[in-house]
């Protein structure tokens, strides 16, 4: 059965980067994207037309968002009983400690700052999709 | 925040019981090319007061990450996961659970103390060298760490 990553950022040309890398890797896993936090939300807490969305096995989530801030995003996955084992990555532009310090005692799995040259970008993803979907053990699917 | 920038070295906390596990992990994490100082506590009793600095470990470093095996004497790493999680000085700093044990039960546990991952011990000796090199090349050279 495919992974499921489920994408949260709301640049078109970050989006079209990550599923070009993560094709390139060429694992068997499935995208699902969300361009601002509400939709975010939305798709993981399976409301109105998402009410049949899978659960993602990872996700990969941009602090700058429209609509939500990543920030309230992340507070609500972790708050959530069943959400908050997934693990999320934070993918973002931001280097700042502060951001990094609150980002972590919001309990995000891991912070990890987005490169400027698309090269390095892929080969984050890359190492990230390996990293979580090869050497780590995901949290065994809960009863929805 | 990224040590090795500052030139400062990555201070590890690995929290093993197996002398054997525990000198494989150095001596993989050796052929790094990062600096870091590796700081080995045997024990959950020990892990603790390590990172509140108690007793003998008045001046122990706050470590950059921390490995911690489950399987632990004294005070379990599922408690120890926990109180660090607990902890509001400790909370944020990143915990890989690496254990032996491949049970749900304990994957499960660890995300809800909320490990912030959990890796698989392999009975290998050359892929646990693999594994540790894979955990060092990730959370110490892409990852961003909190200062």
């Amino acid at each position: 059965m495919n992974r499921l990553i489920l994408l949260v950022a709301d640049q078109p040309a970050a989006l079209k980067q990550i599923q070009g890398a993560l094709q390139e890797c060429g694992m068997c896993v499935d995208l699902s994207v969300a361009k601002d936090g509400v939709e975010a939300m939305a798709l993981l807490q399976r409301k109105g037309k998402h009410a049949d969305a899978p659960r993602p096995d990872l996700i990969l989530l941009d602090l700058s968002l429209p609509k939500k801030d990543g920030r309230e995003v992340l507070a609500e996955i972790k708050a959530d009983d069943k959400l908050k084992r997934i693990p999320v990555v934070i993918l973002t532009v931001s280097e700042s400690e502060e951001d990094i310090l609150k980002t972590y005692d919001l309990q995000a799995n891991c912070y990890i700052t987005k490169p400027i040259h698309s090269r390095q970008f892929v080969e984050i993803i890359k190492s990230v999709q390996n990293f979580w979907l090869n050497i780590v053990e995901l949290p065994p699917p809960q009863t929805p | 925040m990224n040590t090795e920038d500052k030139g400062e070295p990555f201070d590890i906390l690995l929290v093993e019981d197996n002398p054997g596990d525990a000198k494989l992990a150095l001596e993989a994490l050796k052929v790094g090319r990062l600096r870091y100082e590796a700081h080995v506590v045997e024990d959950g009793k020990q892990a603790i007061s390590f990172l509140r600095r108690e007793g003998e470990y008045a001046d122990a470093p706050r470590p950059d990450i921390i490995l911690l095996d489950f399987n632990l004497p004294k005070k379990d790493g599922q408690q120890v996961l926990a109180e660090i999680k607990e902890d509001e000085n400790l909370k944020c700093i990143p915990v890989v659970v690496f254990t032996v044990s491949k049970a749900d039960e304990e994957i499960l546990r660890a995300y809800d103390l909320r490990a912030n991952c959990y890796i698989t011990k392999p009975a290998d000796i050359e892929q646990l060298f693999k594994i540790v090199r894979s955990i060092e090349d990730f959370w110490l050279t892409i990852v961003k760490l909190p200062a």
